[in-house]
């Protein structure tokens, strides 16, 4: 039977093999970009994070500094009796320390810092009854460098497509050599303003070789994804064929009077990993495994 | 090309330098990003004594993973963080402090440029998220100050050893590699909006 230390090791393995490898679709677009690159300095730059993905795997490291303020996104099966959000708080801070991760969560006035990560609504959970039989927790850690690149409009229904794609240009075109480039994009259209970021953010989630089912969505990201690598931004801003190695879409329907879109900027770095939790206490890890 | 230079800086090492080139350092290595700048100006400015001297020093924009080993200190992970974020202070860090490099990712505005030209200063781009990598050019770590800050904020004094590659993205002659890549994206624009279906 599963108790809530499982969670807890669960956790601080989950988020341990997050920070130090890559999933293989963000790694291999990372090699693809390297191979498209023809000046010395975005090869430069690419360079350099191939060896550092080398270095870290090697050294079972955390392979950016960042190590990101921990969200998750937890699916319950529908009987479940232990705490896993206690598991998963004490999980992050146990994280911290062994891993290490770097303290980043501080009060927003004050900016005191724990040391641990933990604090009033940090580490965040998104809660979802599935129907599996397993406890599955996902989690991204993202920089701030990315994160502060971020942004929603609230639109009207007439500026329409060519409304989101003016705002996800624009968006990119602020966020510049600034997020870490070749950057992933995640862009939530529809639902309200608080979902639309959530989409945005989940849209991350999704391997980025795998296209929205909807074909005139998957067309949309495929389009944008074209356009914004014709700008030139380039790895780490300094010029270059690749500024974007992804772009994905989550949708949901929105009031009639409205049109919110959001663009959430993420950083080569694009970690994102799961575990799950069977109730006979094996662990699963489907996007990390070693 | 490719330079190795020792820190801290001398004017003539730092006014010698053009954008484009690889350099490497060696010597010690400030960090300092937020929290640092905030506060080593509101010091100077009641007059309470900086632990650190800034001038020629290179100051890195970074909040590193340290780990405690027995009394000292080690880097586990040390890229740097967006610089931009410290534009508004810059100008005048660099005005008061006269450091010989700044080092982070993504480039500075118009106002650190000049400030860069005027004092005798270059801005230089390490790899962001390549923390690793960059980790691998400290030798070992002198000390910290500010530790109150908190680990990402404070003060940490590395001592670098052929720290790199570095590229120089703002030299002292008003030269931007960031402004000048700025300049072929607006060129570029037109055709993305076209390619969109947006207007030109």
């Amino acid at each position: 039977m599963v108790v809530e230390a499982d969670i807890q090791n669960a956790v601080v393995e989950l988020l341990r093999r997050t920070v130090v490898k890559l999933p293989s679709d963000v790694e291999e677009a990372l090699v693809r970009a390297l191979d498209a690159e023809v000046d010395e300095t975005p090869k430069m730059q690419l360079k350099a994070i191939m060896d550092n993905i080398k270095l870290a795997g090697e050294g079972n490291t955390p392979m950016c500094q960042d190590t990101g303020v921990t969200i998750f996104y937890v699916t319950l099966p529908r009987t479940c009796e232990i705490d896993v959000e206690r598991g998963i708080i004490e999980g992050v801070r146990r994280a911290t320390s062994e891993v290490p991760l770097r303290p980043n969560a501080v009060h927003p006035i004050t900016r005191k810092n724990p040391g641990d990560n933990v604090g009033d609504g940090m580490p965040y959970m998104n809660w979802k009854v599935g129907n599996n039989d397993f406890i599955e927790i996902t989690v991204m850690p993202k920089g701030a460098g990315s994160e502060n690149m971020s942004q929603l409009a609230m639109l009207t229904p007439s500026q329409g497509v060519k409304g989101i794609k003016e705002f996800v240009l624009s968006t990119v075109l602020r966020a510049g050599g600034n997020p870490c480039p070749p950057m992933v994009l995640g862009v939530g259209i529809g639902g309200s303003s608080d979902i639309c970021m959530k989409l945005a953010k989940q849209a991350l989630l999704r391997p980025l070789d795998e296209r929205h089912k909807d074909p005139e969505i998957a067309g949309l990201e495929t389009e944008l994804l074209d356009a914004l690598n014709m700008l030139g931004i380039g790895p780490m801003g300094l010029g270059g064929k690749t500024t974007a190695i992804g772009l994905n879409i989550e949708y949901a329907y929105c009031h009639t009077a409205s049109l919110p879109v959001a663009v959430n900027v993420q950083c080569w770095a694009a970690r994102r990993g799961t575990v799950r939790i069977h109730l006979d206490g094996r662990l699963e890890f489907p996007t990390n495994e070693e | 090309m490719t330079k190795r230079l020792k820190t801290p800086l001398s004017e003539d090492d730092v006014r010698s330098l053009n954008v484009g080139e690889t350099i490497y350092l060696d010597g010690v290595v400030y960090t300092g990003r937020d929290e640092v700048h905030i506060h080593a100006l509101e010091y100077l400015e009641k007059g309470k004594p900086i632990p650190v001297d800034f001038k020629g020093a290179a100051l890195f924009h970074c909040g590193p993973i340290m780990r405690k080993v027995g009394e000292g200190w080690e880097v586990v992970a040390a890229g740097p963080t967006t610089s931009s974020r410290m534009n508004s202070l810059e100008p005048q860090f660099i005005e008061k402090f006269r450091p010989g490099a700044i080092i982070g990712k993504g480039g500075m505005s118009q106002p650190t440029i000049d400030a860069m030209k005027q004092h005798g200063c270059v801005y230089l781009a390490i790899t962001g998220g390549a923390a690793v990598l960059a980790a691998r050019g400290i030798k070992s770590v002198s000390g910290v100050e500010w530790y109150e800050l908190g680990m990402p904020e404070a003060v940490w004094i590395l001592n670098a050893e052929n720290f790199g590659p570095l590229t120089v993205g703002i030299d002292t002659h008003g030269k931007s590699l960031f402004a000048d890549v700025n300049a072929k994206v607006k060129e570029n624009e037109p055709a993305v909006r076209e390619r969109l279906g947006l207007k030109t």
